[in-house]
């Protein structure tokens, strides 16, 4: 155990230490069964949701109801939940590919999908007591119920513990009446349970409240009219208003003061998922794009054979590579560590929440990173259909309009970047992550010499290994330093958490695809890799780019004088290759498989 | 009623079709396999007997280990055991004869097979079964109801049906039609985790010889390009027609 405990990164920790190859999951080690899920998963979305696609994009919202009980029947929403309360107790890597695969057909269905196997049916499955379980998770699994979520208010977004809703206890002590307005509810029009969230008396947190849902009883609830959205657009989303709503004190989810860390938590997990939930749309637009460019001819040439265009089909395939990379090397880590804490006697439900807290930096990067991609591959995809690509009838218009809300909901890539940052030096000072020794290391290297010898670079991604180490000084400089002028003070500094987060984020993003790479080269051989390769060195040189910038505007907004020239000239040094790659050539032969094939094929 | 559905491992519809060894062999390397369709027809069949009437239904096929994924999804959907003959098939005769020995040792009552795979589409292993086996045998089977020992089939005939009554043990050579596309089955999370528990023999192949052997494979010829012609010049669409295209 303490062997298996080793070989497992902390959360986080990966900013500070090496990981091996061999260590990470990536997709190519699913095992037969999780392929097997996964082709059912895409069955189910090519014969139950893309012909529909015309439908969705009308506001069926009776359609995404129907293909949610669809999904229930084929178990699709109890992967995730214990096998105890009718579900398949299949671990986080297949509830994750689940997500993944389901979620291309179009948004609407995979937020109805992520809605409620996540932030709607989690809460209880974490946080309810054996009763609670017992009573509502069975039904929530098969998808007999659909689950809702209210969080959100008018005046409570980002700042969600700010909620107005309240929760009055009768005077039996018996329940409680629940009063207020939530807003921007999935699933509201057709769920059957909602968790709720809601403040007792002048408590300095929220409490959470399972509250069943009736249209025939509705018990002072009452939905506003479905809004009408840029995209997801027939996810049901309404806004859910309590009026005397009474409770069963029995409903409260973990304690009073509770509700913030449920909240919270649900959506760490959420992040992830999300995360997953961008990944395929990517592939779908790529291929959907690929095809176009092959086919589309203007100056009688394939669009696809022309330099402008394989810049763009090869940098999606590189972006949307380093997000499966780093999904699944994250939920690996995720389900090793719940394992881990069952092994060690944690009942399932503790394991499992103290797993997915431990990786919360990772999940709120691939939220942020991943949201992005899927964003900026549907926009290129649009470019790439051209005129027709701003027209309904192609789908990169719908996929384009679905993106945008990834970047918003599961708390805004603004806060997740700052979290993500906020919850490393947290654990800093905790203790959990050293990043103190090592930002003093990189401090008395950058007062030292820096050595000129040429390194020995000959082996398969040796440089760029070496480039992700200096890459996490980088960030150890700039937050180390940042830490150190603005101590508990930081997080007024949004500017500088954000740049800091970026650098997080491309770290790794990008080391996640050089050890998926690594990985599969050592097994699979290089020349069966070498495009794989040649995506992993594409990320990687963008996210130097883009550390060198973010590096610089930090180091410029909190150091001064000899100071800032030191950590410039360090910057410079950590984002320096010796031997430049030729990213025009990595693009070629990226473009060039993914037009062979004609879809992404990695 | 025990039936047997023999399962073919093909290449996806989508696959792209390589040869390699100076084209005596297939090139299996980026190809995805599935459950050959009209097997699939069948098994989908099969299910609607085990579910209505039922029946006990077992999968079998000849081939390697790496047809297993295959088998599995059979298991996935709902077949009760399966069985792996441990043999690459070498022509239709040799799979034929290897099956035949299962159906014969295993007591099935109704043997189900695809009319053809959708690799080498030969189109003779259900019928060659029935044949070693002296079973009753409707090929294009398109329809199926069992009633005790009676059965009622229909077959595709050109340019209609013929419905046949025929008994029990019968082999037949499924197509669509037994259902349909709408009707065929996503494996459920459920049955795919069962399906690791249900039991998937290996046998050794009976030492029987094939008829024939692949000498060698050519892909047909890449299309050239289109020509367009202007819809006023017909003098020159047929002169095109007739000494460029020679098709007429």
């Amino acid at each position: 155990m303490a062997d298996k405990e080793k070989d497992i990164l902390r959360g986080g920790q990966f900013i500070v230490k090496e990981t091996n190859c061999e260590d990470v999951f990536t997709p190519e080690d699913f095992s037969e069964e999780q392929t097997m899920m996964k082709e059912a998963v895409m069955e189910f979305n090519d014969r139950e949701i893309i012909p529909y696609k015309a439908r969705f994009e009308a506001k069926d919202y009776a359609l995404t109801e129907e293909t949610m009980r669809k999904a229930g029947a084929l178990g699709f929403l109890g992967v995730a939940v214990p096998e105890a309360y009718d579900g398949l107790g299949m671990g986080f890597v297949s509830t994750v590919l689940t997500c993944d695969y389901i979620s291309s057909g179009t948004g609407s269905f995979s937020t109805a999908f992520g809605a409620h196997t996540g932030i709607g049916t989690l809460p209880i499955t974490l946080y309810g007591t054996e009763e609670q379980k017992k009573k509502y998770v069975p039904q929530l699994a098969t998808g007999e119920w659909f689950g809702a979520y209210c969080l959100t208010e008018p005046g409570a977004g980002s700042d969600a513990n700010s909620g107005k809703t309240t929760a009055t206890l009768s005077e039996d002590g018996k329940s409680y009446r629940i009063n207020g307005q939530k807003m921007w509810i999935s699933n509201a029009g057709f769920c059957r349970l909602m968790i709720v969230f809601a403040r007792i008396e002048n408590d300095k947190n929220i409490t959470g409240f399972i509250v069943e849902y009736e249209g025939d009883n509705p018990n002072g609830i009452t939905l506003g009219e479905e809004e009408h959205k840029l995209g997801i657009r027939a996810s049901s989303t309404r806004q859910v208003f309590f009026n005397d709503t009474v409770v069963p004190a029995d409903n409260m989810l973990a304690g009073r003061g509770e509700g913030f860390k449920i909240a919270m938590n649900a959506l760490n997990v959420g992040r992830i998922k999300l995360a997953a939930a961008c990944l395929d749309s990517q592939r779908r637009i790529l291929t959907t794009a690929v095809n176009y460019a092959n086919e589309r001819k203007q100056f009688k040439t394939p669009i696809a054979d022309f330099g402008a265009i394989k810049t763009k089909l090869a940098e999606m395939a590189a972006n949307a590579y380093a997000g499966e990379s780093a999904t699944y090397r994250a939920a690996k880590n995720i389900e090793d560590r719940i394992e881990m804490r069952v092994a060690a006697g944690n009942t399932h439900q503790e394991a499992e929440l103290k797993g997915v807290e431990e990786y919360a930096i990772e999940c709120s990067i691939l939220k942020v990173a991943v949201s992005e991609d899927v964003q900026h591959c549907a926009d290129e995809g649009i470019q790439i259909f051209g005129g027709m690509g701003f027209s309904e009838e192609t789908p990169m218009e719908a996929a384009w309009r679905d993106a945008r809300i990834a970047r918003i909901y599961e708390g805004t890539n603004e806060i997740n970047r700052m979290l993500s940052v906020g919850m490393l030096v947290k654990k800093a000072m905790k203790g959990h992550v050293d990043l103190l020794g090592p930002a003093q290391a990189v401090q008395d290297e950058l007062m030292g010499i820096p050595s000129f010898e040429t390194p020995d670079y000959s082996e398969l991604f040796s440089e760029e290994k070496e480039m992700i180490k200096k890459l996490k000084k980088t960030f150890l400089m700039v937050a180390g330093g940042a830490v150190q002028k603005y101590g508990q003070n930081l997080e007024e500094h949004q500017q500088l958490l954000i740049a800091a987060a970026d650098i997080l984020i491309e770290i790794y993003m990008a080391e996640s695809a050089i050890l998926r790479t690594e990985k599969n080269a050592k097994r699979f051989g290089e020349d069966k890799q070498s495009v794989q390769i040649a995506m992993a060195k594409l990320y990687l040189y963008h996210a130097v780019d883009i550390i060198e910038e973010k590096g610089k505007e930090s180091i410029i907004s909190f150091a001064e004088g000899d100071e800032q020239r030191m950590m410039l000239m360090g910057l410079k040094r950590f984002t320096k290759y010796t031997n430049y790659p030729d990213i025009v050539d990595l693009r070629v032969e990226i473009a060039e498989k993914v037009k062979a094939e004609n879809k992404y094929c990695f | 009623m025990k039936i047997l559905v023999c399962i073919s491992n093909v290449p996806d519809t989508t696959s792209k079709i390589n040869f390699t060894e100076g084209d005596t062999k297939f090139d299996t390397n980026g190809v995805q396999f599935v459950i050959n369709p009209n097997d699939e027809f069948g098994l989908t069949r099969a299910m609607w007997f085990k579910e209505k009437q039922g029946a006990t239904v077992h999968v079998a096929n000849v081939g390697g280990t790496a047809t297993e994924p295959t088998i599995r999804k059979a298991l996935a959907i709902g077949a009760d055991e399966a069985i792996r003959v441990n043999a690459e098939p070498i022509d239709g005769f040799y799979v034929a004869q290897q099956l035949a020995e299962v159906v014969k040792n295993g007591g099935y009552d109704l043997v189900i097979a695809g009319r053809e795979s959708l690799d080498y589409n030969g189109g003779m292993v259900p019928g060659m079964i029935a044949t070693l086996l002296d079973m009753n045998f409707v090929n294009t089977c398109t329809g199926l109801e069992v009633d005790g020992d009676t059965v009622t089939a229909t077959r595709e005939i050109d340019g209609g049906k013929e419905k046949i009554s025929t008994s029990l043990p019968l082999v037949i050579g499924g197509q669509k039609g037994l259902v349909q596309e709408s009707d065929l089955r996503i494996p459920n999370m459920r049955g795919i985790m069962m399906a690791r528990k249900k039991a998937l023999t290996v046998i050794e192949p009976i030492a029987v010889t094939a008829a024939t052997t692949d000498v060698s494979f050519d892909k047909p010829a890449a299309k050239g390009a289109v020509k367009l012609i202007d819809a006023d010049n017909i003098d020159e669409l047929i002169n095109l027609l007739h000494n460029e295209a020679k098709a007429i």
